[in-house]
């Protein structure tokens, strides 16, 4: 027995084919899974330079070795394809209840390729998987197309995964949402479902996932909830707030982006506050598959209710566009799931157009709806729905930021690395966070290395925000060990209460592949490196580790950020020096050779 | 000397969410805790105006003083 399956399943959207297969052993266990896995199998089964929307690409829905187990949060999956918006490889992490409910049903891994003719879904129970007509569906918002889904397949209890009409209508920004409100939200990955005629995935399985050492497994999870559930940021913090705290933190800290990166200090942050939503909105925490934590929301306002907003959204929507309307920010959020589009990128992306009307690039006549002005509620919810038009000014921001800054001329004004919107973080104030922006392969992510956390929260142990010594080292352990993470099939917040030991010990226990500290390290170095080569191959290079104008060159304005810019320069050297990669960011033949790639 | 207060989180429960208080010099952050009654173990993240300091950190007048309990998110 192992929590390892050793199942792929295979389905060919321009065939009809619908064929499993035997995981590779060796993979498993060099990547672990989930992120890792997909990220080598993708880049060994997708040739370079393909069109992201064609046939050619694929798209695996991954879990990891802990999914469906007791593991704490054991209920993650990722989306791993090449990306629309912005040709690099891709890797969307979601949570909810769809990716345990994967395992349930007997696979590690699901590859969709190929195209259909029409809108299709694909339904999976047990060893039955069929590729049944969606045209009903096409076109539907996410809690309709679920609704309508679980009563064709005749089970309340199946799990549903769906894109929306940002999905069909092949916005660079869409969104895979599951159990109505979870999504694997970044890269695009939405489009390529889209691309594909895919509408959906339903799953229902009936098997226990056991791990290969029942009573050691045991005793590990119990000594990693104890951990959990005893640390203040995951035992306290996150169950009583959600990630919605950080707006206070991040804001008094004044590297809290407003109005499009412009200043760090939104003097309106009280108002869409963890502690205000706590306070105003929330009707109850809505926690993932074997989630100790709960940080997830469910809110509700004029009596529609959905999940969330997380701290990300509450930026985006918020300080960024100016909007202190919390009211509005929930519903612009529930819009975002409804029509499945990232609500980072698609906040960002309305605070990048309300720049270019302040600039005069966006002409008051192509502004049809609610003006587009700092601190315009209406306009976060109107112009988020009309993301999902196929023309006008709606469509265009559905493609994100950096195609509309560009088509305006004004490329500058978008705050993205490698196009994908930056997340809720001044940079100017936070030296490894901004590295790891850079170097991130998805683009600008805080989820691949979220240096907040010693830079600001004081985990595992508090660094200098404004310092560049020793950041690069912070830098490329935080991304390998998120990495392994990522393919571990586990939640990213573990990571406040439990480290690589712990890691590898349920690994260990789980799979009966034996793990260290040290090969749980080196599988997600291993995952970044295989990514970082992806990107190479596309044609990316060290021009294009950078970071947005403004943040490297217009100190920040105001607050306790005053005066600083981010010091990319001084630190890249010395990232790619410890990452074992040459002068050009090239992984070295010595470095290759000793991560066996 | 006048020092403003904002506690965050759950250290506003019972207490308040900001203040404006008098302090004698020689006042550090763990004695505005002690005087707010907020146990040690529940400091996790201090800053003077935006800025993480330690909780011997003596504060000055005119100084803002941020407080919060263990949080986190992402």
């Amino acid at each position: 027995m192992s929590s390892i399956l050793g199942k792929v399943l295979r389905v060919n959207l321009s065939t009809g084919a619908i064929a499993t297969e035997a995981l590779s052993a060796e993979l498993s266990k060099a990547y672990i899974g989930g992120r890792g896995l997909a990220g080598k199998m993708l880049a060994d089964e997708i040739p370079a330079g393909i069109d992201a929307l064609s046939e050619e690409n694929k798209l695996f829905f991954v879990t990891g070795p802990l999914t469906g187990t007791a593991a704490p949060t054991g209920g993650r999956y990722m989306v791993v394809t090449k990306s629309p918006l912005n040709n690099v490889i891709a890797s969307s992490n979601s949570g909810g209840f769809w990716g345990a409910e994967l395992k349930f049903a007997g696979y590690d891994v699901v590859i969709v390729e190929g195209k259909a003719k029409e809108p299709v879904y694909i339904a999976i129970k047990d060893d039955e998987v069929e590729i049944r007509p969606a045209d009903k569906l096409w076109g539907k918002k996410s809690n309709e197309t679920t609704d309508m889904l679980l009563e064709e397949f005749g089970d309340p209890k199946a799990r549903v995964l769906n894109i929306g009409p940002a999905g069909e209508n092949l916005s660079r920004i869409a969104c895979i949402i599951n159990d109505r409100w979870r999504a694997a939200g970044r890269s695009g990955v939405g489009a390529v479902m889209g691309s594909k005629n895919l509408k959906a995935i339903v799953v229902r399985g009936s098997q226990k996932v056991e791990a290969a050492d029942p009573d050691k497994f045991k005793a590990v999870v119990s000594d990693a909830i104890k951990k959990i559930k005893e640390n203040g940021v995951t035992g306290q913090g996150l169950p009583a707030y959600g990630t919605a705290v950080l707006v206070n933190i991040i804001n008094e800290s004044g590297i809290f982006p407003t109005n499009n990166f412009q200043e760090g200090v939104f003097p309106l942050a009280e108002e869409i506050s963890g502690e205000a939503l706590a306070e105003k909105y929330l009707k109850k925490k809505d926690p993932c598959f074997r989630c100790p934590i709960a940080c997830g929301r469910y809110c509700e306002v004029d009596g529609e209710g959905g999940g969330g907003p997380e701290y990300e959204t509450l930026w985006a929507y918020g300080s960024d566009c100016g909007v202190s309307d919390l009211k509005a920010i929930i519903k612009a959020n529930n819009v975002c799931n409804e029509i499945g589009v990232d609500t980072i990128s698609a906040g960002a992306t309305i605070a990048a157009a309300m720049e270019l009307v302040q600039r005069g690039y966006i002409k008051p006549e192509e502004v049809t709806g609610p003006a587009l002005t700092w601190g315009n509620a209406e306009a976060i919810v109107e112009w988020t729905k009309k993301m999902a038009d196929t023309e006008g000014l709606g469509a265009k921001m559905a493609m994100g930021s950096a195609r509309l800054t560009e088509a305006y001329g004004a490329p500058e004004l978008s705050m993205a690395v490698k196009k994908l919107e930056l997340p809720a973080y001044d940079p100017r104030g936070l030296a490894g966070h901004g590295l790891q922006y850079a170097t991130a392969n998805r683009g600008g992510c805080h989820v691949r290395g979220y240096m907040v956390s010693p830079e600001i929260l004081g985990v595992p142990e508090k660094l200098d925000r404004f310092a560049i010594d020793g950041k690069a080292e912070w830098v490329k352990i935080f991304q390998d060990i998120t990495a392994a993470i990522d393919s571990a099939g586990i939640c990213l917040f573990t990571s406040f209460a439990i480290g690589a030991q712990e890691y590898a010990d349920l690994l260990t226990a789980a799979t009966g592949i034996a793990y260290s500290a040290e090969d749980v390290l080196a599988a997600g170095e291993r995952c970044f490196n295989v990514e970082r080569m992806f990107n190479l191959a596309e044609g990316y290079s060290i021009a294009d580790d950078t970071l947005p104008k403004r943040l490297l060159e217009d100190p920040m304005p105001d607050g306790p950020t005053k005066g600083y810019v981010h010091p990319l320069k001084e630190m890249l050297p010395k990232y790619y020096e410890v990452r074992g990669w040459d002068a050009q960011g090239i992984p070295t033949e010595e470095k290759k050779k000793a991560l066996g790639l | 000397m006048q020092v403003t207060v904002k506690l965050f989180a759950t250290l506003r429960t019972n207490r308040f969410k900001v203040k404006v208080l008098d302090y004698s010099s020689g006042t550090t952050i763990l004695d505005v805790a002690r005087d707010l009654d907020i146990p040690k173990e529940e400091l996790a993240l201090t800053l003077v105006n935006g800025i993480s300091v330690e909780v011997d950190h003596e504060i000055r007048d005119g100084d803002t003083l941020s407080l919060f309990p263990p949080v986190g998110g992402g």
